[in-house]
């Protein structure tokens, strides 16, 4: 099994999950964060007042795959989050070692 | 018996120039109570209420960082609460009760009307038409919500750092020593501008220059805040400072069009130029911004409205419309190099702008309504009104105003230092106002 943690815009949340929904992503965790890349934050201007904000707003989504669908949910995050600006994010791939459905005790595959 | 009360309520140097008769001793003629001119007049005393709280208190407030936005709106409210029980007990009568002697009367009245003494409701106080009175009492309180707003907006420069009892103290002392005085001065008969023929419809010397200046020293005394300029200090609430800007612009046509005190034409117009001019410095403030190489902001806007509101002021029934619309264009173009530019060369920690806006605004204002003033550019001015002459005049009102100002802030600002301390420790200044000098959160979420 994998885990694939995507850092995206927050605008392109809706597109993302649309192409997870149709390869068959079944679930997805969507948390609100803050950070910076190679974008180096933005600027804000107040009343001629420059400040610097170097953490810019992102969504972070977490989706556990078998390890045979991963490439596929890369891929299609990766086409579906493109904006071709800079700051359109990145995707981490990791091992998952075990994963249980709380509810009926299931494991690894037919928990997710 | 109908009491006749002469108080020489010229808040109008306009209404000096038409009606002369009313600078001297009103005779004794039979004056009435229109009930049309009570009615407005009571409704723009309450249209001036919405400008404190909830209009500047938001409009501040949002302006703050989340930490201190209770602590503005708590120093507003509380400066205006204590501005309106000193206004009845003796505030009203330093600025527009009886002659003081000759030698104290262009600066201050004297104590007769000290707790509102022989005010009832059968008192009348002047407009500006002869034999055309309002009811002393909605005078009074007329009155008191330009002293309530005034020394509320002063505020503006020494938030998130200044104590709570600092803000009191110097706000009692602040309006004894300058607010009086000077609306003495400019609006009451005998007082040294109104004698000078200084133009100030609604308020432009009294309210925006006296508060500017007074912010800008008082600034300069109480020191910068922690952290500025290298610190982020952006507003925390740019929509509630758009609602609060939408507040004082409905506010201020009671401030503007009220400042006639009647229901008449004179309304009529100020209603027209608070309209005009402030739609016009809105949109050259963004326009300001644009051509700096900015985008047109948010706070621009809205910072472009205040500029506008402020420079109309004084001009108000003293224009013609199309000479609000270049007044309120000129003060939001220097407004923004005031408060974008200047500022930040100087590094005075003005930190809502008070003087930026209302102090250099009113400036503007005052000095550009002797020019929109002349009959040639659409003003009411007589036929043989001459610019130069007026524009000395104002001069002369607005430096005045303005060492009266510095001056008075000065004494009032060393007394609550050293009463009070004046700032806030450290702790509280990095925790907030909110929990440190009132042990309430803004937000709890």
């Amino acid at each position: 099994m994998k885990l694939v943690i995507a850092i995206i815009k927050p605008f392109k949340l809706d597109e993302v999950r649309e192409a997870l929904t149709d390869i068959g992503v079944a679930g997805m965790t969507v948390t609100e964060v803050k950070g910076f890349g190679r974008q180096k934050g933005q600027t804000e201007i107040y009343r001629g007042a420059e400040y610097s904000t170097n953490m810019v707003p992102k969504i972070k989504i977490e989706v556990v795959c078998a390890s045979d669908v991963a490439p596929r949910v890369v891929e299609a995050v990766q086409a579906s989050a493109n904006t071709g600006a800079i700051g359109d994010g990145k995707i981490f791939v990791l091992d998952v070692g075990q994963a249980v459905r709380i509810r009926t005790g299931e494991t690894d595959q037919t928990a997710l | 018996m109908k009491q006749l009360i002469t108080i020489g309520a010229g808040v109008a140097g306009a209404a000096l120039l038409s009606h002369p008769a009313l600078a001297a001793p009103a005779a004794p003629v039979v004056a009435t109570v229109d009930k049309g001119d009570t009615a407005w007049m009571m409704t723009s005393t309450i249209l001036v209420l919405m400008m404190i709280l909830p209009g500047l208190a938001l409009f501040y407030g949002g302006l703050a960082r989340t930490k201190n936005m209770l602590s503005v709106m708590t120093q507003i409210g509380a400066v205006a609460a204590l501005a309106m029980l000193i206004w009845v007990m003796y505030g009203y009568t330093l600025a527009f009760g009886p002659d003081a002697s000759d030698g104290l009367k262009p600066f201050i009245s004297g104590f007769g009307k000290a707790f509102l003494a022989g005010i009832t409701p059968a008192s009348q106080a002047a407009t500006f038409t002869k034999g055309v009175e309002i009811p002393e009492y909605v005078f009074v309180s007329f009155q008191m919500t330009f002293a309530a707003i005034t020394v509320a907006l002063v505020l503006g420069s020494v938030i998130e750092r200044i104590k709570f009892s600092a803000v009191m103290l110097f706000a009692a002392v602040w309006l004894t020593i300058v607010y009086f005085p000077v609306a003495h001065m400019v609006w009451a008969a005998g007082g040294l501008f109104f004698e000078m023929g200084a133009l100030d419809f609604a308020g432009g010397t009294v309210v925006h220059i006296n508060a500017g200046v007074s912010a800008l020293v008082a600034a300069v005394l109480l020191g910068k805040r922690l952290g500025f300029p290298a610190e982020r200090m952006a507003p925390h609430s740019l929509t509630l400072t758009m609602v609060g800007t939408g507040l004082l612009w409905v506010g201020w046509f009671g401030f503007n069009a009220g400042s006639a005190l009647e229901a008449n034409g004179s309304a009529a117009l100020a209603m027209i130029n608070t309209f005009v001019a402030t739609a016009s410095a809105g949109l050259f403030w963004m326009l300001a911004e644009k051509v700096s190489g900015h985008k047109g902001s948010a706070l621009g806007f809205c910072s472009g409205i205040i500029a506008g509101l402020v420079a109309v002021t004084p001009a108000a029934g003293n224009s013609g419309p199309f000479g609000a619309i270049v007044l309120g264009a000129v003060a939001a173009i220097i407004c923004f190099v005031a408060v974008t530019i200047i500022k930040p060369r100087l590094g005075y920690d003005d930190s809502l702008d008070a003087f930026g806006i209302h102090g250099v605004g009113g400036i503007v204002g005052a000095l550009g309504t002797a020019i929109v003033y002349a009959p040639a550019l659409g003003g009411p001015g007589p036929e043989d009104y001459a610019i130069g002459a007026k524009l000395i005049v104002q001069l002369a009102a607005v430096g005045t105003t303005i060492v009266w100002a510095a001056i008075g802030t000065t004494i009032a600002f060393y007394i609550a230092r050293a009463v009070t301390g004046g700032r806030v420790s450290k702790d509280v200044e990095m925790e907030g106002l909110d929990l440190g000098e009132h042990g309430e959160r803004a937000y709890n979420y």
